[in-house]
């Protein structure tokens, strides 16, 4: 199986003339713990000696320390490669192996059959064309079976081998293996109408049924696992399809060339293809296929390459260039599968970062309709999604996306979620079909409550309460904080001792019972507005501890921010920027704060700002600091 | 109808990553270490963006040790290709006279090369590093990610690995945080040839085998390619036909006898071995799972 060709050795460049033309196979390995997937890779690998002496020499040395296989050689040890997987004796996540034969190169991932690390075999799944289902003929199908099975078809694999291993362990009998498959069809039926499988009997530690057929079992006449692998068709379904493009990057080395890089979905294209740019429809011609080795009289899906047109059509990534007689659709609410891969559960209403094709756009994920179980494929209720949970739900997005449903075409209905504070990829999902055609009036399927206004801003609301002498600064600050908040894309409001007393206010003077009825007033609409998802600034000398806790007692816990801005009494009358002080000295104003009515300075406030040598700018980055660093200004 | 064949699928593939990156990625760089897989991987992001050039430098971390030819390469080819080309050696390491002969190879890959680096992404900030690394050439690359994340403090976690689904890849990093692109990762060595072949892409010809002076060191044939290495090491050279299957620093890059001259010849020979590649590195003998603890201290 090897490159055993002869003109390896005789005549170099002949053999590498006929090995440059290899087609390219990658598949995975998956099925429960223990079935034998890494060593079934272990036998191919060591079976088409891409085992090099070194590594077959640590390989024996590790075998005997921490091996399974008492002095036989363990082969899942060439494939779990992390210290942790050694150290437990399990694979967690997906290893990447290459071996070749002279037919084919094949690429093989091998995935985790733990349940917890579904996620990590997604990932291996997700670019493969063949799975090989591992299932051990002692224990015949089991709920992991299923589950992989149910997310390799989900993934768009169509080609399952059924590898029914361990058959060595149950005495090559016949009819284990044909109720063990009989068993799988009566479940795959279920799975998808267009799906092919290849059972398979075998024991990959003993080497049966893997790179030719084997005696013990005489009664199979099916191929043996490299026959299979080295003659399935892997000629790209996706190039009979209609033709797509996402434009992932905008080529513009200078004015008088505009060209469209990207890897060309499906279909195939040619200069002179009537083509739409998509969403906006604009119609164009294809000019030419322009690439490093000269423009190209073809293009074919699965190539990168740049596009230009003949007319001046504006086009930007996460635009898609179509063909014009099958355009994509345009919609930006949709029914959809999901497969949830992040430890925090689905927060139904919350909004995600959504990438599809080059797209990335801002969607909410509304609550389930119902979860999936996988090993009846029926429905079951769910609320949530949870950790390796899969369901079918539905999403609003902040802007219309142009794409093809999933069943037609993976690369534009095919999308990850990502979680906008953790920035991980916590979902995959899977275009069913639009709710409706983008441009009527919005919809919303979740009740519009605090929350949800606050992540339509991407903040958390809070109140920032500034409280100190007059003349300590409070304005100046918050001016110079909400500037930067503005300039950050932030939602906020300022409220201000002048402008609510000139109008909400202007009934109260400044006795000890109308500055609490003032404080109560102010404190009611921070409050209103943090519901509405702003950050609120209040700045108001606000002296009693009292009434800053009734404040601090209205708002939701950790919004309420108490801000003292501590500048000394002699520096605020010094600065007497309105010439206040000078008229409390002289008696002109009565019940004025630190001179004739008292100022209870913040025991505990969340910041304590000192003004003196230092500038309102510097006080604001402070400030900005800590709603960053406590998460108010989302990510 | 043109059939992809496999080359053409890798190729296809690791332009999409790259322009993937220069699309999302605030601040990328290209590293390039000026070896084989380094040239592949700067012929493929010409590719990527003809006719326009990469829109990211070329950075290479020189630990001073290298061999001259690889200087004399970088400078020309970084020159040809009009990339700009940043070149960062860790200062502190020269200041303390640092070398793989007075220090041994462990302290010297760690200052020179691994701080260095470390250094580097952290003076320019960038936000992502394009390696040349590939899954085939050791069991914890085999499980790494083609988009994988460091903390600010650059360390790897393979236990907090993210999906990555189809060619969907999420590039939102925190603030500090930083991105290893690999485009490779899926090529194997011999596609590696098998496409300088194709594509007639330059390499250092310290591949190709030549009469060179060398000297065994722990165990290993290494090349005399300067006047630091110990006199009384360095009187022990005589001349053999050797190539290279790795290049790095002159003093950890094992020679092996070859009379291999040309692309075909070492394709031959490489076919016809049978060890793998990275036996030429002193660095990864040490213990098995030393590149995994390497990766999570911030090495490539």
């Amino acid at each position: 199986m090897r490159l055993t060709d002869d003109l390896i050795a005789t005549d170099i460049g002949a053999y590498l003339e006929k090995h440059e033309n290899k087609s390219l196979l990658r598949f995975i390995t998956c099925g429960s713990v223990d079935d034998g997937k890494s060593t079934l890779i272990g036998r191919l690998l060591y079976d088409s000696k891409m085992i090099f002496e070194d590594q077959l020499a640590s390989l024996e040395a590790d075998s005997k320390k921490v091996g399974t296989q008492g002095e036989n050689i363990d082969f899942a040890l060439l494939v779990d490669g992390l210290a942790a997987e050694r150290e437990q004796g399990i694979t967690i996540d997906v290893a990447y192996r290459f071996f070749a034969t002279d037919k084919r190169k094949f690429i093989v991932a091998d995935t985790p059959g733990h349940e917890q690390y579904t996620r990590n075999m997604a990932t291996g799944a997700s670019t493969a064309d063949v799975a090989i289902l591992m299932i051990d003929a002692r224990k015949g199908i089991l709920t992991q079976t299923r589950r992989h099975a149910f997310i390799t078809t989900l993934l768009g694999i169509r080609r399952l081998v059924l590898a029914v291993n361990k058959m060595d362990l149950v005495d090559y009998d016949e009819t284990i293996f044909n109720d063990i498959v009989d068993d799988f069809y009566a479940f795959a039926d279920e799975l998808a109408t267009d799906l092919e499988i290849q059972p398979i009997p075998m024991s990959a530690l003993a080497g049966i049924n893997i790179t030719s057929r084997s005696d013990e079992t005489d009664w199979y006449d099916g191929p043996a696992l490299m026959e299979y692998l080295e003659n399935v068709p892997v000629g790209d379904k996706r190039r009979n399809a209609s033709f797509r493009m996402p434009v992932q990057w905008v080529n513009r080395p200078n004015l008088d060339f505009r060209g469209f890089s990207g890897q060309i979905a499906s279909g195939t294209v040619k200069p002179g293809d009537r083509v739409k740019s998509m969403p906006s429809g604009k119609q164009s011609t294809i000019a030419r296929i322009v690439t490093a080795d000269g423009d190209l009289p073809e293009a074919v899906a699965g190539q990168s390459v740049t596009l230009t047109l003949a007319d001046e059509i504006d086009a930007s990534r996460g635009d898609a260039i179509v063909t014009a007689d099958d355009p994509t659709e345009v919609s930006d609410q949709f029914q959809v599968r999901i497969l949830w891969m992040n430890e925090s559960p689905l927060l139904p209403g919350r909004r995600y970062l959504l990438k599809v094709g080059a797209k990335t756009v801002t969607a909410t994920v509304n609550a389930p309709k119902y979860g999936i179980d996988v090993n009846t494929l029926s429905d079951v209720p769910a609320k949530t999604l949870e950790l390796n949970q899969i369901g079918v739900t539905t999403i609003s997005l902040d802007q219309a996306i142009t794409f093809d449903p999933y069943d037609a075409n993976r690369n534009l209905g095919g999308f990850i979620l990502i979680d906008r504070m953790s920035n991980d990829t916590v979902g995959l999902g899977l275009i069913d079909f639009a709710l409706r055609r983008a441009s009527n009036i919005h919809w919303q399927a979740m009740d519009v409550d605090r929350d949800a206004l606050a992540e339509q801003k991407g903040q958390r609301p809070a109140v920032l309460w500034f409280t100190g002498l007059s003349g300590s600064g409070k304005s100046t600050i918050a001016n110079a904080l909400q500037k930067r908040l503005f300039a950050l894309g932030k939602h906020s409001f300022s409220l201000d001792g002048d402008n609510v007393r000139h109008g909400l206010n202007r009934d109260l003077g400044f006795t000890d019972a109308d500055r609490v009825e003032n404080i109560r007033r102010v404190a009611n609409v921070a409050k209103l507005m943090s519901d509405a998802g702003l950050i609120t600034l209040v700045s108001f000398i606000s002296p009693f501890r009292a009434e800053r806790q009734m404040a601090r007692n209205m708002m939701a816990d950790g919004e309420f921010i108490e801000i003292h801005v501590d500048t000394p009494l002699d520096v605020a009358e010094q600065r007497d920027v309105k010439g206040l002080y000078k008229k409390a000295r002289s008696g002109e104003i009565k019940n004025f704060t630190g001179i004739s009515s008292p100022y209870e300075a913040p025991e505990n406030p969340e910041l304590r700002i000192d003004t003196v040598d230092r500038s309102p700018d510097d006080a604001a980055e402070e400030i900005l600091d800590y709603l960053r660093e406590n998460g108010f200004l989302g990510a | 109808m043109p059939q992809l064949t496999h080359l053409d699928r890798l190729e296809a593939e690791s332009l999409h990553i790259i322009r993937e990156v220069a699309a999302e990625c605030e601040n990328p760089v290209m590293l390039y270490s000026v070896g084989k897989d380094s040239a592949v991987m700067l012929h493929l992001a010409m590719k990527a963006f003809y006719p326009s050039r990469p829109p990211f430098p070329l950075m290479h971390v020189d630990t001073t040790w290298k061999f001259r030819e690889m200087i004399e390469f970088r400078d020309r080819k970084a020159a040809e290709m009009g990339m700009d080309l940043i070149v960062h050696i860790n200062e502190d390491g020269v200041r303390e006279g640092v070398g793989p002969f007075s220090h041994g190879s462990a302290v010297h890959t760690d200052v020179m090369k691994t701080q260095a680096l470390k250094q580097a992404l952290d003076k320019y900030k960038f936000s992502a590093a394009f390696g040349g690394a590939r899954r085939d050439e050791e069991k914890s690359r085999a499980k790494e990610r083609i988009f994988s994340f460091r903390s600010a403090e650059h360390r790897w976690d393979p236990k907090r690995q993210r999906p990555e689904i189809w060619n969907l890849y999420n590039t939102r990093i925190h603030p500090g945080e930083s991105i290893r692109v690999f485009p490779l990762s899926n090529w194997t060595e011999l596609d590696i040839w098998q496409y300088i072949r194709r594509e007639g892409i330059e390499i250092v010809p310290l591949y190709f085998a030549a009469e060179r002076p060398v000297v065994n060191w722990n165990g290993v044939d290494i090349m005399v390619d300067d006047d630091r290495m110990p006199e009384d090491l360095a009187k022990t050279a005589i001349l053999k036909s050797v190539r290279f299957r790795t290049l790095g620093c002159y003093p950890l890059t094992g020679a092996v006898e070859s009379t291999a001259t040309t692309l075909d010849d070492i394709i031959q020979e490489m076919l016809l071995t049978t060890t793998s590649e990275r036996q030429g590195r002193v660095i990864d003998v040490d213990q098995s799972a030393s590149m995994e603890k390497k990766k999570q201290e911030g090495y490539f």
